[in-house]
């Protein structure tokens, strides 16, 4: 099928403008078969549009596309499939009410002499294909009721199933827990064995470094180096995604976090022996006045659910949550949470902004009753929102833009920027920097050191290492739904938070 | 995910794309434009200040049942129970009032301004239970709506048991059929009651949040919104239109009778739809409202000055509401278009 020792995909001089930006400009790539190339970069450095162009997903771009040494165009991601060209998404694209075989054998159930499925086939073909991969699960459980490892090697099972040749894996060891994104590996080890490509796209440097042949750094749109992955370190890789040298990140990626004693100044959020049963259980924490609480575990452990059951959106099975010495009643909701004094931003934009609306009225949303009980006054409210984005350095600073114009980074400072006209006692954040680049992500540094400084409380869950690890001055990790550990006064490292999780 | 490198946006919108964006808006005045020419062209006695008269007198009880429609739509919920609410309050306020000696109903006659004031508790009872179904239980407005209406029509049933009653107090009689000077009350208490609905959506926080729960509900909730309130209050909004259009239709109609308001019910709804106001929530208002209600007033009032075979008019109509929907989502989709990032 492929020349011998010539790439299987090989692009050339590709370009891809959205609205008169550009995207990428004049990119050559080549994936050789039974290679694992990593692909690094910011957010918006162009991997995803490029792998989105291989995919078929867009089909309208400059430059050129062969396949096995022929130029193909694809006009539409099923052409991409039929091509072999497989693309596991961050976000799964499993259905959860079906069962595993179902799910690996989607579109492609075996049937029965009548033309009705033959479960029995399903099962076996379905299992056959697991172990394969070594996976040994069992082929009737609803794939909902899976761990986020198993379910995406059920979809990478059908996508290989379905015949792809090349894969493509978007961040696909963010949600995994270390045992996990071992045998993800294992894996693709075996993949390349039967000559089957991998491109590995990551924020994660150690994982890319670790699985990959070669790695390619796209910076602005642009490739701008690719190399052995053998021959190269995280310090290159970040130099060259970054262009210039950065600070407390940097730092928060391979070096030693001092961890801050409990603070004097008084409680401000007390949480006594909180559950929500089958998520968590038993948990209890202190927040104090000016202090940044991070709790960190892996996708899965409990502390999103325990944000959200604080912010008032889960209702607590039990335990006892006060604010400033005051009970706080959670059952009232979100409203109830917010008289009390508690504000959340929750991990994902799309669940606290307002697409189509501007921006001034994405902050001013939680304010409000404040600016006047019965009629509003958008003068007043573009006035404090004005304020906000520019002490915010939110671009461009226009706050009758739709706040689904902005990027990420700039949505995420319109979030938190809703919390800061009238400050909230307690500040809960998930996953606060989830998917943004360092230049954005410093930024959110920097605003929740601000409001630390102010003398809230403030509460980082994640389970990405380096957030807490950047933000916090104390660290409980979860594990399982419940306190495994808490890192008070002494010096943390990602190994040794990964470690206690 | 990502397209675009971060912190660079598209320069400014072209006039074409800002056109596109407004689409929304501005498909349905051309299509009301349209209409008005077309009808104008075919009919010496379409475009005239007489007919205009009967247009705004033939959609003002819709209108009073759109505008509550409106409130519960941009929250990105239904209510197919307004004619039927409309029909019981009707009924109730005939019921309480004094019935002429022919009339065979076992009723309660009450002075006028107690039977006015039984009819509006009666429709904001009925709206009470509707909110409490959709926002206490969870179920979903599509079918706790279509329980109410069922609710409604049994109501009436009960109360007037097959008759008709004609009677309703004073004030409702003048509102409903009498006039000012030239211009019927109906229609402005139509217009005031577009007006009020209008400031509420556009001025108010409790409109402001009206449109963000239509918006984005989740993030409403994370905004310390209590959402439950919201849609409940908007249900309750559309309870009390449809009770006041229920009441001034009786006197509009001369008489209170079981299923009279059927035609209401799509009729509302092809209105704020036809006007643009988005079937996803979020996004529209008062003043497509108010389009819409023309659009459909001007076809219906024109398709009777041309000649044509009366029982293709529904037909026609169908396809303008056909029309309309997929407008409104083809421009949901465009505006989506600049959705989120994350």
């Amino acid at each position: 099928m492929t020349s011998a020792g010539g790439p299987s995909l090989e692009l050339r001089g590709i370009s891809k403008r959205f609205a008169g930006v550009a995207a990428l400009t004049d990119v050559d790539f080549a994936l050789r078969p039974g290679e694992v190339h990593g692909l690094v970069g910011e957010n918006g450095a162009g991997k995803s549009t490029l792998m989105k162009i291989i995919a078929g997903v867009h089909a309208e771009y400059e430059g050129e596309l062969r396949l096995d040494g022929r130029p193909v165009r694809f006009r539409s991601a099923r052409d991409a499939r039929d091509a072999g060209i497989g693309m596991v998404h961050q976000e799964l694209s499993t259905v959860p009410e079906l069962s595993v075989a179902e799910n690996v054998l989607l579109g492609a159930q075996p049937l029965n002499r009548l033309g009705l499925v033959s479960w029995r086939r399903m099962r076996t073909q379905a299992q056959q294909q697991l172990a394969t991969l070594g996976i040994d699960v069992d082929p009737t459980l609803p794939v909902g009721s899976l761990p986020l490892g198993l379910q995406q090697m059920v979809e990478l099972a059908r996508v290989l199933l379905s015949g792809a040749r090349i894969l493509i894996l978007d961040e696909p060891t963010s949600a995994l827990s270390p045992p996990e994104v071992e045998r993800l590996f294992a894996l693709l080890a075996r993949l390349r064995e039967t000559g089957r490509s991998t491109v590995f796209i990551s924020h994660f440097l150690d994982d890319v470094l670790l699985v990959s042949d070669e790695v390619t750094v796209f910076r602005n749109g642009r490739r701008v180096e690719t190399a052995r992955a053998a021959e190269i370190g995280k310090p290159w890789l970040i130099e060259r995604m970054i262009g210039a040298g950065h600070g407390r990140l940097e730092e928060s990626y391979t070096g030693e976090i001092a961890m801050q004693e409990r603070a004097e100044t008084p409680v401000v959020l007390d949480a006594q022996h909180l559950a929500v049963p089958g998520l968590f259980e038993d948990v209890s924490l202190e927040v104090r006045a000016g202090e940044v609480l991070g709790i960190y575990g892996f996708m899965g452990s409990g502390q999103l659910e325990l944000a959200r059951a604080l912010s008032g959106k889960l209702r607590l099975g039990a335990g006892a949550v006060r604010v400033d010495g005051r009970p706080a009643r959670l059952r009232g909701g979100t409203p109830a949470a917010k008289r009390a004094g508690i504000a959340f931003v929750p991990e994902s934009r799309r669940a606290m902004l307002f697409a189509l609306e501007p921006v001034y009225r994405n902050i001013s949303i939680a304010i409000l009753e404040r600016i006047g009980r019965i009629l509003l006054h958008p003068r007043v409210e573009r006035r404090i929102a004005d304020a906000l984005v520019r002490r915010l350095g939110v671009r461009p600073p226009l706050v009758d833009r739709p706040v689904g114009q902005l990027s990420g980074g700039n949505q995420q400072k319109v979030a938190l920027a809703r919390w800061l006209t009238h400050l909230p006692r307690v500040l809960l954040l998930s996953e606060p920097t989830r998917g943004m680049d360092v230049g954005a992500k410093d930024d959110v540094v920097r605003i929740v050191r601000g409001l630390r400084a102010e003398g809230i409380g403030i509460v980082v869950v994640s389970s990405e290492p380096e957030t807490v690890l950047s933000l916090a001055d104390r660290i409980l990790v979860m594990r399982r739904g419940a306190v495994a550990r808490e890192f008070v006064g002494e010096a943390v490292s990602k190994d040794r938070l990964l470690a206690a999780a | 995910m990502t397209a675009p490198a971060d912190a660079v946006l598209p320069p400014r919108e072209s006039l074409l794309e800002r056109l596109r964006g407004q689409l929304r808006n501005l498909a349905p005045l051309a299509t009301l434009v349209a209409l008005v020419a077309l009808f104008g062209a075919l009919s010496p006695s379409f475009a005239t200040l007489a007919n205009l008269g009967n247009v705004l007198q033939q959609v003002s009880i819709t209108a009073i049942i759109a505008v509550g429609l409106t409130f519960v739509i941009l929250c990105s919920e239904i209510d197919l129970s307004v004619a039927s609410v409309a029909n019981a309050t009707g009924i109730l306020v005939a019921f309480l009032t004094v019935q002429d000696a022919s009339v065979n109903i076992a009723n309660l006659p009450l002075p006028g301004a107690l039977a006015i004031l039984a009819g509006f508790a009666g429709c904001l009872a009925l709206g009470a239970i509707t909110a409490f179904g959709v926002t206490q239980i969870g179920i979903p407005s599509f079918i706790m709506t279509l329980a109410m209406l069922q609710i409604g029509n049994g109501i009436c049933a009960l109360l007037v048991r097959g008759q008709i009653a004609y009677s309703v107090p004073p004030l409702v009689n003048t509102l409903g059929s009498g006039s000012l000077g030239p211009v019927p009350w109906i229609v402005i208490v139509a217009a005031v009651v577009l007006l009020i609905g209008h400031l509420v959506l556009t001025y108010t926080r409790f409109g402001r949040y009206v449109y963000m729960v239509g918006g984005n509900r989740e993030a409403a909730e994370h905004s310390g919104v209590g959402v439950a309130a919201i849609v409940g209050a908007a249900l309750m909004v559309s309870a009390l239109c449809s009770g006041l259009a229920g009441m001034l239709g009786v006197a509009y109609f001369g008489s209170a009778q079981q299923n009279q308001f059927d035609n209401y019910l799509l009729d509302a709804i092809s209105a704020v739809v036809v006007g643009g106001t988005s079937l996803f929530g979020g996004q529209g208002g008062i003043g497509n409202t108010i389009v819409g209600l023309l659009v459909l007033g001007v076809l219906n009032n024109g398709l009777d000055h041309v000649r044509m075979d009366s029982f293709l008019k529904i037909l026609i109509r169908g396809l303008v509401l056909l029309l309309a929907l997929v407008v409104n989502v083809y421009a949901q989709r465009l505006r989506t278009r600049q959705r989120l990032t994350a």
